[in-house]
């Protein structure tokens, strides 16, 4: 049992890391990702809804009938995603204000209806919890290291610190949109690579 | 036909409890979310508006019931007098609500200046009412018996050359505004002069 779980949670982190393997929820990935801070920001209030979705989901998993399964699911996704944003926007106001309408959206982020669809409506609920927390630990690490590439070339920082010394010119390209897509690649090839091995 | 009643009944059992959490975490955060609000979005704005004042707006405020709204108002001092206040009012713009800060000298009854403080306009079009001080400059020195609405509209204001919706939405506000301090000016005044 106790194996099971410490499996769950490891999974997030490197078999199944999204959204690198599971390729989904690539939307925030792409647009909030030019500063660490955003990154750790997004990948924390992610990895809060996961976790809690994933709770009630598989809690509740015997009770919700299934022809209105994904309705519920729903409801209970975007309950803590407004959680989360009441919260954000009481503690956290300047990260609230550049996150902006990416946390909303976090309610049709396909990773956190993806697990309740796959994992926790036919899990219990320590499994799901495990489950929820690795794939949101593995989400905050991708957003990161996507983060820190971009800021650090893009903009020549890192946490808001200069890294690269005051002759650097920035890759302004990074930050934009493009930049995203770019740096999403190089790091899915580079993760192809390690795995192949 | 059971089946039926199960799914409403377990869709709205899960709703009224969505509901109530996120009723209870509103009431919780409420008050910081105000002041965290003012802290980062209205602070700026004031203290633009009144940049030379000897006092802290932020510190010495006031609040009057108006209709069914709650109004706050900022005091501003020179000289130590409380001559001045600041206010905030709403307009429809092009991408949502627009919030506009009004500072007026309540002596005079002049615009102070005015300061859009939220907005969801298209950057680089809409957003110019709040980053190019040309467009909100011209409300500066404007009296109380003025037409703030835009030229378009019979007033005196020239909008954002592609932004009109945006201007008519800020001119909104300022009359908005106007009507406000209009119709509270005795309480107004009374209410600042008690400001120490």
């Amino acid at each position: 049992m106790a194996q099971s779980v410490v499996k769950e949670f490891t999974k997030g982190l490197w078999a199944e890391i999204p959204p690198f393997r599971l390729v989904l929820g690539l939307c925030p990935i792409l647009a909030v990702t030019k500063s660490v801070e955003n990154a750790v920001g997004m990948g924390l209030a992610s990895a809060f809804v996961f976790v809690f979705s994933n709770l009630l989901v598989s809690m509740l998993r015997n009770i919700i009938p299934s022809k209105v399964r994904i309705a519920g699911y729903i409801i209970i996704i975007a309950t803590f995603v407004t959680v989360v944003e009441l919260v954000m926007q009481a503690y956290t106001y300047p990260l609230f204000l550049k996150l902006g309408i990416f946390i909303p959206l976090i309610v049709v982020n396909c990773i956190a209806l993806g697990r309740a669809e796959a994992f926790a409506c036919k899990n219990p609920p320590l499994a799901s919890v495990a489950d929820g927390l690795g794939m949101g630990i593995g989400y905050t690490l991708s957003l990161c290291v996507v983060g820190a590439l971009r800021e650090s070339l893009g903009n020549g920082t890192l946490m808001g610190h200069a890294v690269f010394g005051p002759d650097f010119q920035p890759f302004r390209f990074m930050l934009e949109a493009p930049g995203a897509f770019v740096c999403l690649g190089l790091v899915l090839c580079i993760m192809n690579l390690i795995g192949k091995k | 036909m059971r089946e039926m009643i199960n799914m409403v009944v377990v869709l709205t059992v899960l709703s009224a409890f969505s509901g109530g959490l996120l009723a209870a975490v509103r009431t919780g955060t409420k008050d910081r979310i105000e002041q965290q609000v003012l802290k980062f979005q209205k602070a700026p704005a004031i203290k633009q508006i009144l940049s030379d004042v000897s006092n802290d707006p932020l510190q010495d405020r006031f609040k009057i019931m108006d209709k069914e709204q709650e109004l706050t108002f900022f005091v501003g001092k020179h000289d130590g007098k409380p001559d001045s206040v600041t206010f905030e009012t709403t307009g429809k713009g092009f991408g949502g609500d627009i919030g506009v800060m009004v500072g007026v000298n309540i002596e005079s009854d002049q615009i102070i200046g005015i300061c859009v403080t939220t907005h969801s306009e298209t950057p680089g079009i809409g957003s110019r009412a709040k980053d190019d001080p040309k467009f909100a400059g011209q409300f500066a020195g404007m009296t109380m018996d003025k037409n703030f609405a835009t030229k378009k509209d019979g007033g005196d204001i020239d909008a954002i050359s592609g932004a009109t919706v945006t201007s008519k939405g800020v001119s909104v506000a300022a009359i908005q505004a106007q009507d406000i301090y209009k119709r509270l000016k005795p309480e107004i005044q009374k209410q600042a002069a008690l400001i120490k």
